[in-house]
């Protein structure tokens, strides 16, 4: 019964199934229609042409026809559509943070996740938001995606139904990363569900200042191996000199906990020379002091 | 029409020089400015289209960053939307052969026709200055989608500016065109009597004129936003992102009939000329246009189904979309009815109004599947979107273009260009435009979205395919352009009429005289598609 990865591939195939057989009938057929009366009235063949202004039955019958069949269509589009919007009242609630451009899960204990991990069987609720520009949750294997968009709550829903690991892709373009905003769907059985959820979200191998810069997205633009992605490298960065343009002025600093603290709460004000301000959302409210000093004794430990 | 201007010279004789083009007031001459400004800006638009399958032939980086990729498709798109498929056939040859299909000597406002050319270089100079001067062309995409259009630090505003500038040039057009169509339809000319190709303009004028101000005001906006900061899209400053997305597709939704209608017009136009017979049901075409017209004003919806829209309001714009499919069948019905016991000769033109027809039916009815709610939250901001599209605008309007200028060339030229090698350029272009576009619908049922600088490997193979399509294409348009350059410059005279055609434009000298018809014409009685041949 259940042989699709989600409860909405039926709805989405049928309307896909349905609208294209339709289509390629009349594509074919029309073709041919076509082919067939340049060979058949060909100036060769047929001289001399009779001209035929027009005719009401057959005007008639091709209004007639295509109109119940875009009925047809717009009944299968919004039949697998409707059920995307009526989320079951007893769906487990993920919220799904985009940002650029990284994706975060968080749960209901409060605890953050790269991947989104669901168990099989359960409906899903998804609460998006985003704290910077326009994304989109796109899940191709479940034929389902929702944009995500700032200041606005959207939502999406599903029930896994086999397990397996699927692509999470952004489908809205977010910017010079847009193609690398990805994450993975990882279905696992109610048992095992568990038991990640008990022991295993939440908690990471990583040092706790790189999970805070992982959860914050900060990874994606700012290295940690001495490469340039969008903004300066973490690698190296505790007390290092640096050249800043402020006001469009030069000058030089040394990066410590009151630069760290300014830059988190003005990414704009100094900017690093050679990279381009207006990309960085300030994270005044969401990196508290206590975590910047966790975040300062892990690029500490960055040589 | 005096008699002392009737003398035996066509209109590039006149007069000569350079500053007798750039001021002129011919409408003739201005829609012949438009065609080499326009081509010029396709095949820089062709060129960045290159070079972005190039980049996409393999995974990773291939020869650009991904932030030169993302503004190539900015520019790809703002180029081939504002400077290329908005202006091309009404600019050209609306502007070539309104007034010679209405019997008349000029379009009404002359001056105002001439000011159109000029806010259209302009506007592209704005386009173009971004590749120059600030820090680089925009990186948005065509769509310029807020809030990243405010956020980014390269130049949207001069981009912007650019469409800002260009939508005048586009409103101009279309009111010159109304008023020529009220005003200056030669005496005893009623409405039922003009060609097709009129009527699509007609429709498609009015689109020009009421949609194109409010994508004016909606980018004025956004420049307002960047420069002083006023919160009207972006959250952060108290804005409202779908706000943006209302008012961007409420016009360029309708302006994709402003691109469809005109190209219908000329199929409506090559399919009687070459089967030798009268246009099946003329009142069904001429009423679908404005039908299509209507009803495309409110359908801009089906561009936002995932951004979060009310469920019932996303319902029903997919009925109001579905119901822009009637019309359209119509028409295709219509020109297909056209070749039953005609008299059919396979001429270039005829072969591209073909290939439209083909091509416009697989865009048209991926349309079908993308106005269907369900399988739209499944393709939309996919490759299949991009597939799509490019069937409709290129496979379709595109095609129509390169259809009228092979079916308009000698009575614009007097000259006929090489028959053989246009219907050889003819075949690379269905062939490689077919294998460029055809594997991006299948790559969006796959799930591959839409502006990836890099994607996953499962998508590999028929990227390939697709950039091997691109390089036959980039070979059958070198190849067609350069023979009608040939022929434009030394090719065979083609006297008055060479394709036989049946329609009022060709009862005049090739090239036409500079008021376009020696005498007042006389109408025909029989109707736009019976003149003698």
């Amino acid at each position: 019964m259940f042989s699709e990865a989600s409860n909405f591939v039926k709805g989405v195939d049928d309307s896909l199934v349905v609208i294209l057989g339709i289509s390629i009938f009349f594509l074919v057929g029309i073709t041919a229609v076509m082919i067939y009366f340049v060979i058949r009235y060909s100036r060769k063949r047929n001289p001399i042409a009779t001209n035929i202004e027009h005719n009401s039955k057959l005007e008639i019958l091709w209004t007639v026809i295509p109109t119940i069949l875009v009925v047809v269509m717009f009944y299968y589009g919004w039949a697998g559509f409707t059920p995307m919007r009526n989320v079951p009242k007893d769906a487990m609630v993920v919220k799904a943070h985009g940002q650029m451009w990284a994706w975060s899960f968080e749960y209901e204990n409060g605890s953050y996740s790269e991947n989104l991990i669901v168990p099989l069987n359960k409906p899903v609720k998804l609460e998006l938001s985003s704290k910077d520009v326009l994304h989109s949750l796109y899940i191709p294997a479940y034929r389902i995606k929702e944009d995500v968009v700032p200041g606005k709550a959207n939502y999406m829903w599903f029930i896994p139904q086999k397990e397996g690991s699927y692509d999470i892709l952004c489908a809205e373009y977010c910017g010079e990363r847009h193609s690398y905003m990805l994450s993975k769907l990882e279905v696992y059985s109610q048992d095992k569900y568990d038991d990640w959820y008990a022991n295993e979200l939440g908690v990471s191998r990583d040092h706790p200042g790189l999970a805070l810069l992982k959860q914050n997205a900060c990874i994606s633009c700012h290295s940690t191996d001495g490469s340039a992605i969008i903004g300066p490298t973490f690698k190296g960065l505790w007390e290092r000199t640096e050249i800043v343009m402020t006001d469009g002025v030069e000058r030089e600093i040394t990066v410590d906990r009151d630069y760290i603290r300014k830059s988190l709460n003005e990414p704009n004000a100094d900017i690093t020379k050679g990279f381009n301000p207006g990309l960085m959302i300030s994270y005044a409210t969401t990196v508290s002091d206590e975590d910047m000093d966790q975040i300062i004794e892990y690029l500490k430990t960055l040589k | 029409m005096s008699e002392s201007l009737s003398t035996d010279l066509n209109f590039f004789q006149v007069k000569k020089g350079i500053i007798s083009w750039l001021f002129s007031l011919d409408h003739k001459r201005i829609g012949l400015m438009y065609l080499y400004a326009i081509i010029s800006f396709f095949l820089v638009g062709v060129t960045l289209g290159l070079l972005m399958r190039l980049e996409l032939i393999a995974p990773g980086e291939t020869i650009m960053k991904a932030k030169t990729y993302n503004q190539t498709f900015t520019l790809h798109g703002v180029i081939m939307i504002f400077l290329f498929i908005i202006p091309s056939i009404p600019a050209i040859f609306g502007n070539f052969f309104l007034p010679i299909m209405l019997g008349t000597d000029d379009v009404a406002l002359p001056k105002l026709n001439l000011l159109s050319w000029w806010l259209y270089v302009i506007g592209a100079l704005f386009a173009l200055s971004t590749l120059v001067f600030g820090d680089g062309p925009a990186d948005t995409g065509w769509t310029f989608y807020a809030p990243y259009s405010v956020q980014t630090n390269t130049n949207v505003t001069m981009s912007v500016m650019a469409a800002f500038i260009l939508g005048f040039s586009s409103i101009l057009t279309g009111l010159n065109f109304i008023v020529t169509i009220h005003r200056l339809r030669a005496p005893g000319m009623g409405w039922f009597q003009m060609p097709l190709f009129a009527w699509s303009l007609y429709a498609t004028s009015w689109i020009q004129l009421l949609a194109t101000p409010i994508i004016g005001i909606t980018l004025l906006m956004i420049v307002a936003e960047r420069a002083f900061g006023v919160g009207l899209f972006d959250p952060a400053i108290g804005g409202d992102p779908i706000l943006y997305q209302h008012l961007f597709w409420i016009y360029s939704h309708p302006a994709v009939y402003i691109m469809a209608l005109p190209a219908m017009g000329i199929i409506s136009e090559i399919i009687p000329t070459f089967a030798k017979r009268s246009i099946f049901g003329y009142k069904a075409i001429a009423y679908s246009s404005m039908a299509i017209a209507f009803v495309g004003y409110f359908v801009w919806g089906h561009h936002m189904f995932t951004s979060g829209m009310s469920g019932s309001a996303r319902i029903i714009f997919s009925v109001l979309t579905f119901m822009v499919a009637i019309p359209t069948a119509i028409k295709v019905f219509n020109w297909v009815a056209t070749m039953y016991k005609g008299s059919i000769d396979l001429q270039p033109p005829m072969l591209y109004a073909m290939a439209f027809i083909f091509q416009f039916m697989i865009g048209g009815l991926t349309g079908l599947v993308l106005a269907a709610l369900a399988a739209d939250i499944h393709l939309h901001d996919t490759y299949f979107v991009v597939g799509h599209f490019h069937y409709v605008m290129f496979g379709g309007t595109g095609f129509a273009m390169f259809g009228g200028m092979h079916y308009w060339f000698p009575k614009i030229w007097g000259r006929m260009y090489n028959i053989k090698i246009a219907k050889f350029a003819f075949a690379l272009l269905v062939l490689g435009f077919n294998m460029l576009y055809f594997p991006m619908l299948i790559l969006g049922l796959m799930g591959m979205p839409r502006r990836y600088y890099d994607y996953l490997p499962q998508f590999t193979d028929l990227n390939v395919l697709s950039t091997v399509g691109s390089w036959i294409l980039a070979i059958g348009l070198i190849t067609m352009l350069v023979n009608l350059i040939n022929g434009m410059r030394k090719g065979a005279p083609a006297g008055r009429n060479p394709w036989g055609s049946i329609s009022l434009e060709w009862q005049t000298k090739s090239p036409p005289p500079l008021e376009n018809f020696d005498k007042q014409p006389e109408l025909n009685e029989g109707g736009p598609y019976n003149y003698k041949n």
